[in-house]
């Protein structure tokens, strides 16, 4: 059979920039032969003669077990043997050579095993009827009376025995099946299981390799400053006070904005590049500062238009004849990402040939970038992708260290060059959360009855820097996450009968991305946080007052009520203990919270937080938990740690000194649940529980404190998480 | 040139006495397992053992760790046998991206050496090795269950 991967639109502008890659029809089950010669049954599946299972993986592995769960796909329709289930990353370069046939590699959006769980089941089924057809075109019998269960073939009629090994190769070289059938969930048998992770022996003895792990023959070490100030220019460096020190070998510019200074060790290459003197042309944005950048948006907060996302009724006249008003400002600041592993790439490049070893979550845009910045067309370059230290974001649009390193190793052509960011350039350098200001205005009707809400959004688009191919007539729709009036990815969870949902977009030069969970994080702080808010002025128990505008939502509700549940709400808390819940939708998935905390003087100790998260289908709920438990960490070290300010243009936090991240002592009890309702959803899990992280503990802090804290990061309030 | 000892073999490098250990085990010997992350000793992703003692290796210098037992993730089993902390990571499936847990495992090793039967108090004390996937649930029970297997 023919099918196409669904294409979407962020494919499309991947495909732009990358210029010859094909993107289009193709049949993925084409075989050819493995790295290691050994046969593959499709271009998802090879089988060793010792029955090893080697599953292809497109997507990026960052910590958050798409590997696992993409495996447990295949294995789950092939039927072969788990326990003898390994894995390898495919490489970009192939993957266009191959006419894409594993599909797309981004690695983000949490849409690792959403947007290919179809053509990855039907890699995995299409094998085993290969396998199958091996089998019994040597034994000469129907393909139809053969079964395979946990890689053995049978023959039930003849009591004919086989295993997939020994069909493996015959199956290779026949033509895959015209139509492939999936199995109906209910048969599942790996989906759904929590299965160990495949990468763990290798990441607790150091074998796990990363970008920065790096090694090549011969290869030198780099180190780079780029100008503090996004938007400013090197003016000039002297080199010549650093030209002779031991091991130097080179220093470069790179572009327009950054020096670099090649070395036979990266620690003299980074003690060089500190003794270098640079002058840098900061240029007008060395201006800005955080509270430039807050009067700004705060304008924006009461602009006359703004760019309409969500518009039911009318909320302004709704508004107009309340008999109650209720407004509240809120405002979030700019978060690094901070993956653990800094960013870095190895480049190699000749004349005819350009290599790079990186971290990336899309391979497949590092290997255009490697392209355009080598000037050599894609057959001539290659990416190999390693584990990643962490993405987050990332590492999935903004590839800025790739193409440094392979400016760099073009001034060294035929050396393999790693460069390595220092904590510090990475702090500085990123592309951070959006900073953003929302006004909500709600009105109330003489029955107490919520009527209009209107959310006013001030700030930044990610879109808008990073892909304005993908802004919609100058509105960019990731700003309304969470606040869609309908669908399937994040939709709006409450019955309002006149909401307008509008955005005022202020672009400050600092480089927004797209940090874990993206917009629906601060927007569910606003509305979660805000309908507390509402409950309180109204006088109701914040969970009736939800109930009672979300029947239409059964969803949203059945998250939040069992969360509610789990977290004892309505039941007397310890003394001292008080309790706060958020709901949300984003990536396909239901999500909610149930915080419990305390507070003494400043220091606040959460003592539990119960999420639920119902991600339609749950591939592996072993994972899942795991997933929650670590957007919780990833949520509330934003609120209480995080948040980067602004000073002469640049980033001040330069590391984990002055930006500190949650540690093992201030890590609440996580109880996680799974709630997977099915019915052909397959939601993302790596993102959407951080959003309502911060809600939930808040709306506790305001229960426990009286006090309602609007801007963040907490610690500007002099709270700390103990 | 200092004489260094690494999971029991003898080195020799040629590099400035006060280069942080961490970069002389991962560039000039070629052990990447013990991580950079930080650089100045507040993330824990870089730990070794130094004579059996933690020691956040990218801010201590290669010279103080001349004529001594440098023991790196991979010298940590010993004999093909797994340290029971790393088995217990495998058992309770501790790692997400990993790139910390090198370092979170040296830690947690030296923990246990110290106080074989940590309390969750010793725990948040000891283990301040930060993990961005947010892992320290799994960390937490992976300590315990390794130290029940005594």
């Amino acid at each position: 059979m023919n099918f196409m991967p669904k294409m979407n639109r962020r494919d499309f502008v991947v495909g732009a920039a990358a210029g010859s890659l094909t993107l289009g029809m193709r049949i993925p089950f084409d075989a050819a032969e493995a790295a290691d010669g050994a046969p593959e049954v499709n271009a998802w599946v090879v089988i060793k003669p010792d029955e090893t299972v080697v599953v292809r993986i497109a997507r990026s592995e960052m910590g958050q077990g798409t590997l696992t769960g993409l495996a447990q796909l295949v294995t789950e329709e092939l039927e072969c043997d788990w326990s003898k289930v390994t894995y390898e990353f495919p490489t970009p370069g192939e993957n266009v050579a191959r006419k894409r046939v594993w599909g797309d590699f981004f690695t983000a959006g949490s849409q690792g095993i959403r947007s290919s769980n179809e053509f990855v089941r039907k890699g995995g089924a299409a094998a085993r009827m290969m396998l199958i057809e091996a089998a019994a075109s040597e034994w000469k019998v129907p393909a139809g009376e053969c079964t395979a269960q946990n890689g053995t073939i049978t023959h039930a009629a003849s009591g004919k025995k086989t295993t997939f090994g020994a069909v493996a190769a015959a199956a290779g070289k026949l033509e895959p099946p015209t139509e492939v059938k999936l199995k109906d969930p209910k048969d599942w048998k790996v989906i759904g299981q929590g299965k160990k992770r495949l990468d763990t022996p290798i990441k607790v003895n150091g074998e796990a390799k990363y970008g920065i792990d790096t090694q090549v023959p011969g290869m030198l070490y780099a180190a780079i400053k780029a100008c503090p100030v996004t938007g400013g220019k090197l003016a000039s460096f002297d080199a010549g006070k650093v030209e002779g020190r031991k091991g130097v070998k080179k220093i470069v510019k790179v572009e327009d904005n950054a020096v670099a200074v090649i070395a036979d060790s990266w620690w003299r290459a980074k003690t060089a590049l500190d003794a270098l003197p640079i002058t840098w042309d900061e240029g007008e944005n060395a201006k800005v500062s955080s509270a430039s950048i807050a009067a700004w948006l705060k304008e924006g907060l009461d602009a006359d238009t703004a760019l309409v996302g969500n518009k039911t009724g009318d909320a302004k006249a709704a508004l107009a004849s309340a008999a109650k008003k209720v407004e509240a400002v809120y405002a979030y600041p700019y978060q690094h990402h901070v993956t653990m592993e800094p960013q870095n790439a190895t480049a190699r490049y000749t004349d005819d040939k350009c290599e790079v070893w990186t971290s990336t979550q899309n391979g497949e845009a590092a290997l255009a970038l490697v392209s355009e910045t080598s000037g050599l067309p894609i057959a001539k370059c290659e990416v190999y992708k390693t584990f990643l230290g962490g993405g987050f974001g990332r590492r999935s649009t903004s590839h800025d260290y790739v193409k440094q390193a392979v400016l760099v190793a073009k001034q060294m052509p035929g050396t393999p060059i790693k460069l390595l960011w220092s904590r510090e350039e990475d702090m500085t350098h990123g592309w951070y959360h959006p900073v953003t200001q929302c006004k909500l205005t709600a009105g109330f009707d003489e029955n107490k009855n919520l009527t209009a809400l209107h959310i006013r959004i001030s700030g930044q688009s990610i879109l808008a820097t990073v892909a304005p191919a993908r802004m919609q007539e100058g509105r960019d729709p990731a700003t309304f996450s969470g606040f869609y009036p309908g669908g399937a990815e994040a939709a709006f969870g409450y019955d309002v009968a006149n909401v307008l949902v509008d955005h005022s977009m202020r672009n400050p030069h600092i480089h927004p991305g797209f940090w874990r969970g993206v917009n629906i994080n601060h927007n569910a702080i606003y509305l979660e946080c805000f309908m507390d808010e509402l409950a309180k002025e109204m006088g109701v128990d914040a969970l009736e007052f939800r109930r009672k505008i979300m029947a239409k939502h059964p969803k949203h509700l059945a998250v939040l009520n069992a969360a509610a549940e789990k977290g004892g709400w309505g039941t007397p808390a310890p003394a001292g203990h008080f309790r706060g819940l958020a709901q949300h939708m984003g990536f396909g998935s239901y999500v909610a919270a149930c915080a419990e905390v305390s507070v003494q003087g400043k220091n606040v100790k959460i003592h539990r937080i119960v999420g639920v998260t119902d991600p339609g289908y749950a591939v592996n709920p072993a994972q899942i938990e795991r997933q929650i438990a670590g957007s919780f960490v990833y949520g509330l070290t934003g609120l209480f740690l995080g948040g980067n300010t602004v000073k002469d243009g640049r980033i001040e936090q330069e590391n984990f000194d002055t930006y500190d991240m949650m540690r093992i002592a201030q890590m609440p009890k996580v109880d996680a649940y799974v709630m997977p309702s099915q019915g052909g959803v397959w939601g993302g899990v790596g993102e959407p529980t951080i959003c309502v992280a911060a809600p939930a503990v808040l709306n506790a802090i305001a229960a426990a404190t009286n006090t309602r804290y609007r801007t963040f990061p907490l610690r500007d309030h002099g709270l700390t998480l103990v | 040139m200092v004489k260094l000892t690494i999971n029991g073999k003898a080195h020799e490098v040629d590099v400035e006495p006060d280069t942080p250990l961490l970069w002389v085990i991962r560039d000039n010997i070629g052990l990447t397992g013990t991580k950079y992350a930080c650089g100045i000793a507040q993330c824990g992703a870089c730990t070794v053992h130094v004579d059996g003692q933690p020691v956040r290796s990218c801010a201590f210098a290669v010279s103080d760790a001349a004529d001594k037992q440098i023991t790196t993730i991979e010298g940590l089993a010993t004999n093909g046998t797994l340290h029971k902390v790393q088995q217990a990571w495998i058992d309770n499936d501790v790692p997400q991206c990993g790139y910390c847990q090198s370092g979170m495992i040296m830690a947690v090793a030296a923990l246990l050496k110290e106080k074989p039967k940590p309390t969750d108090a010793d725990i948040d004390k000891a283990i301040t090795n930060i993990c961005r996937c947010g892992t320290y649930q799994q960390v937490r029970a992976g300590i315990h269950a390794a130290a029940a297997n005594a």
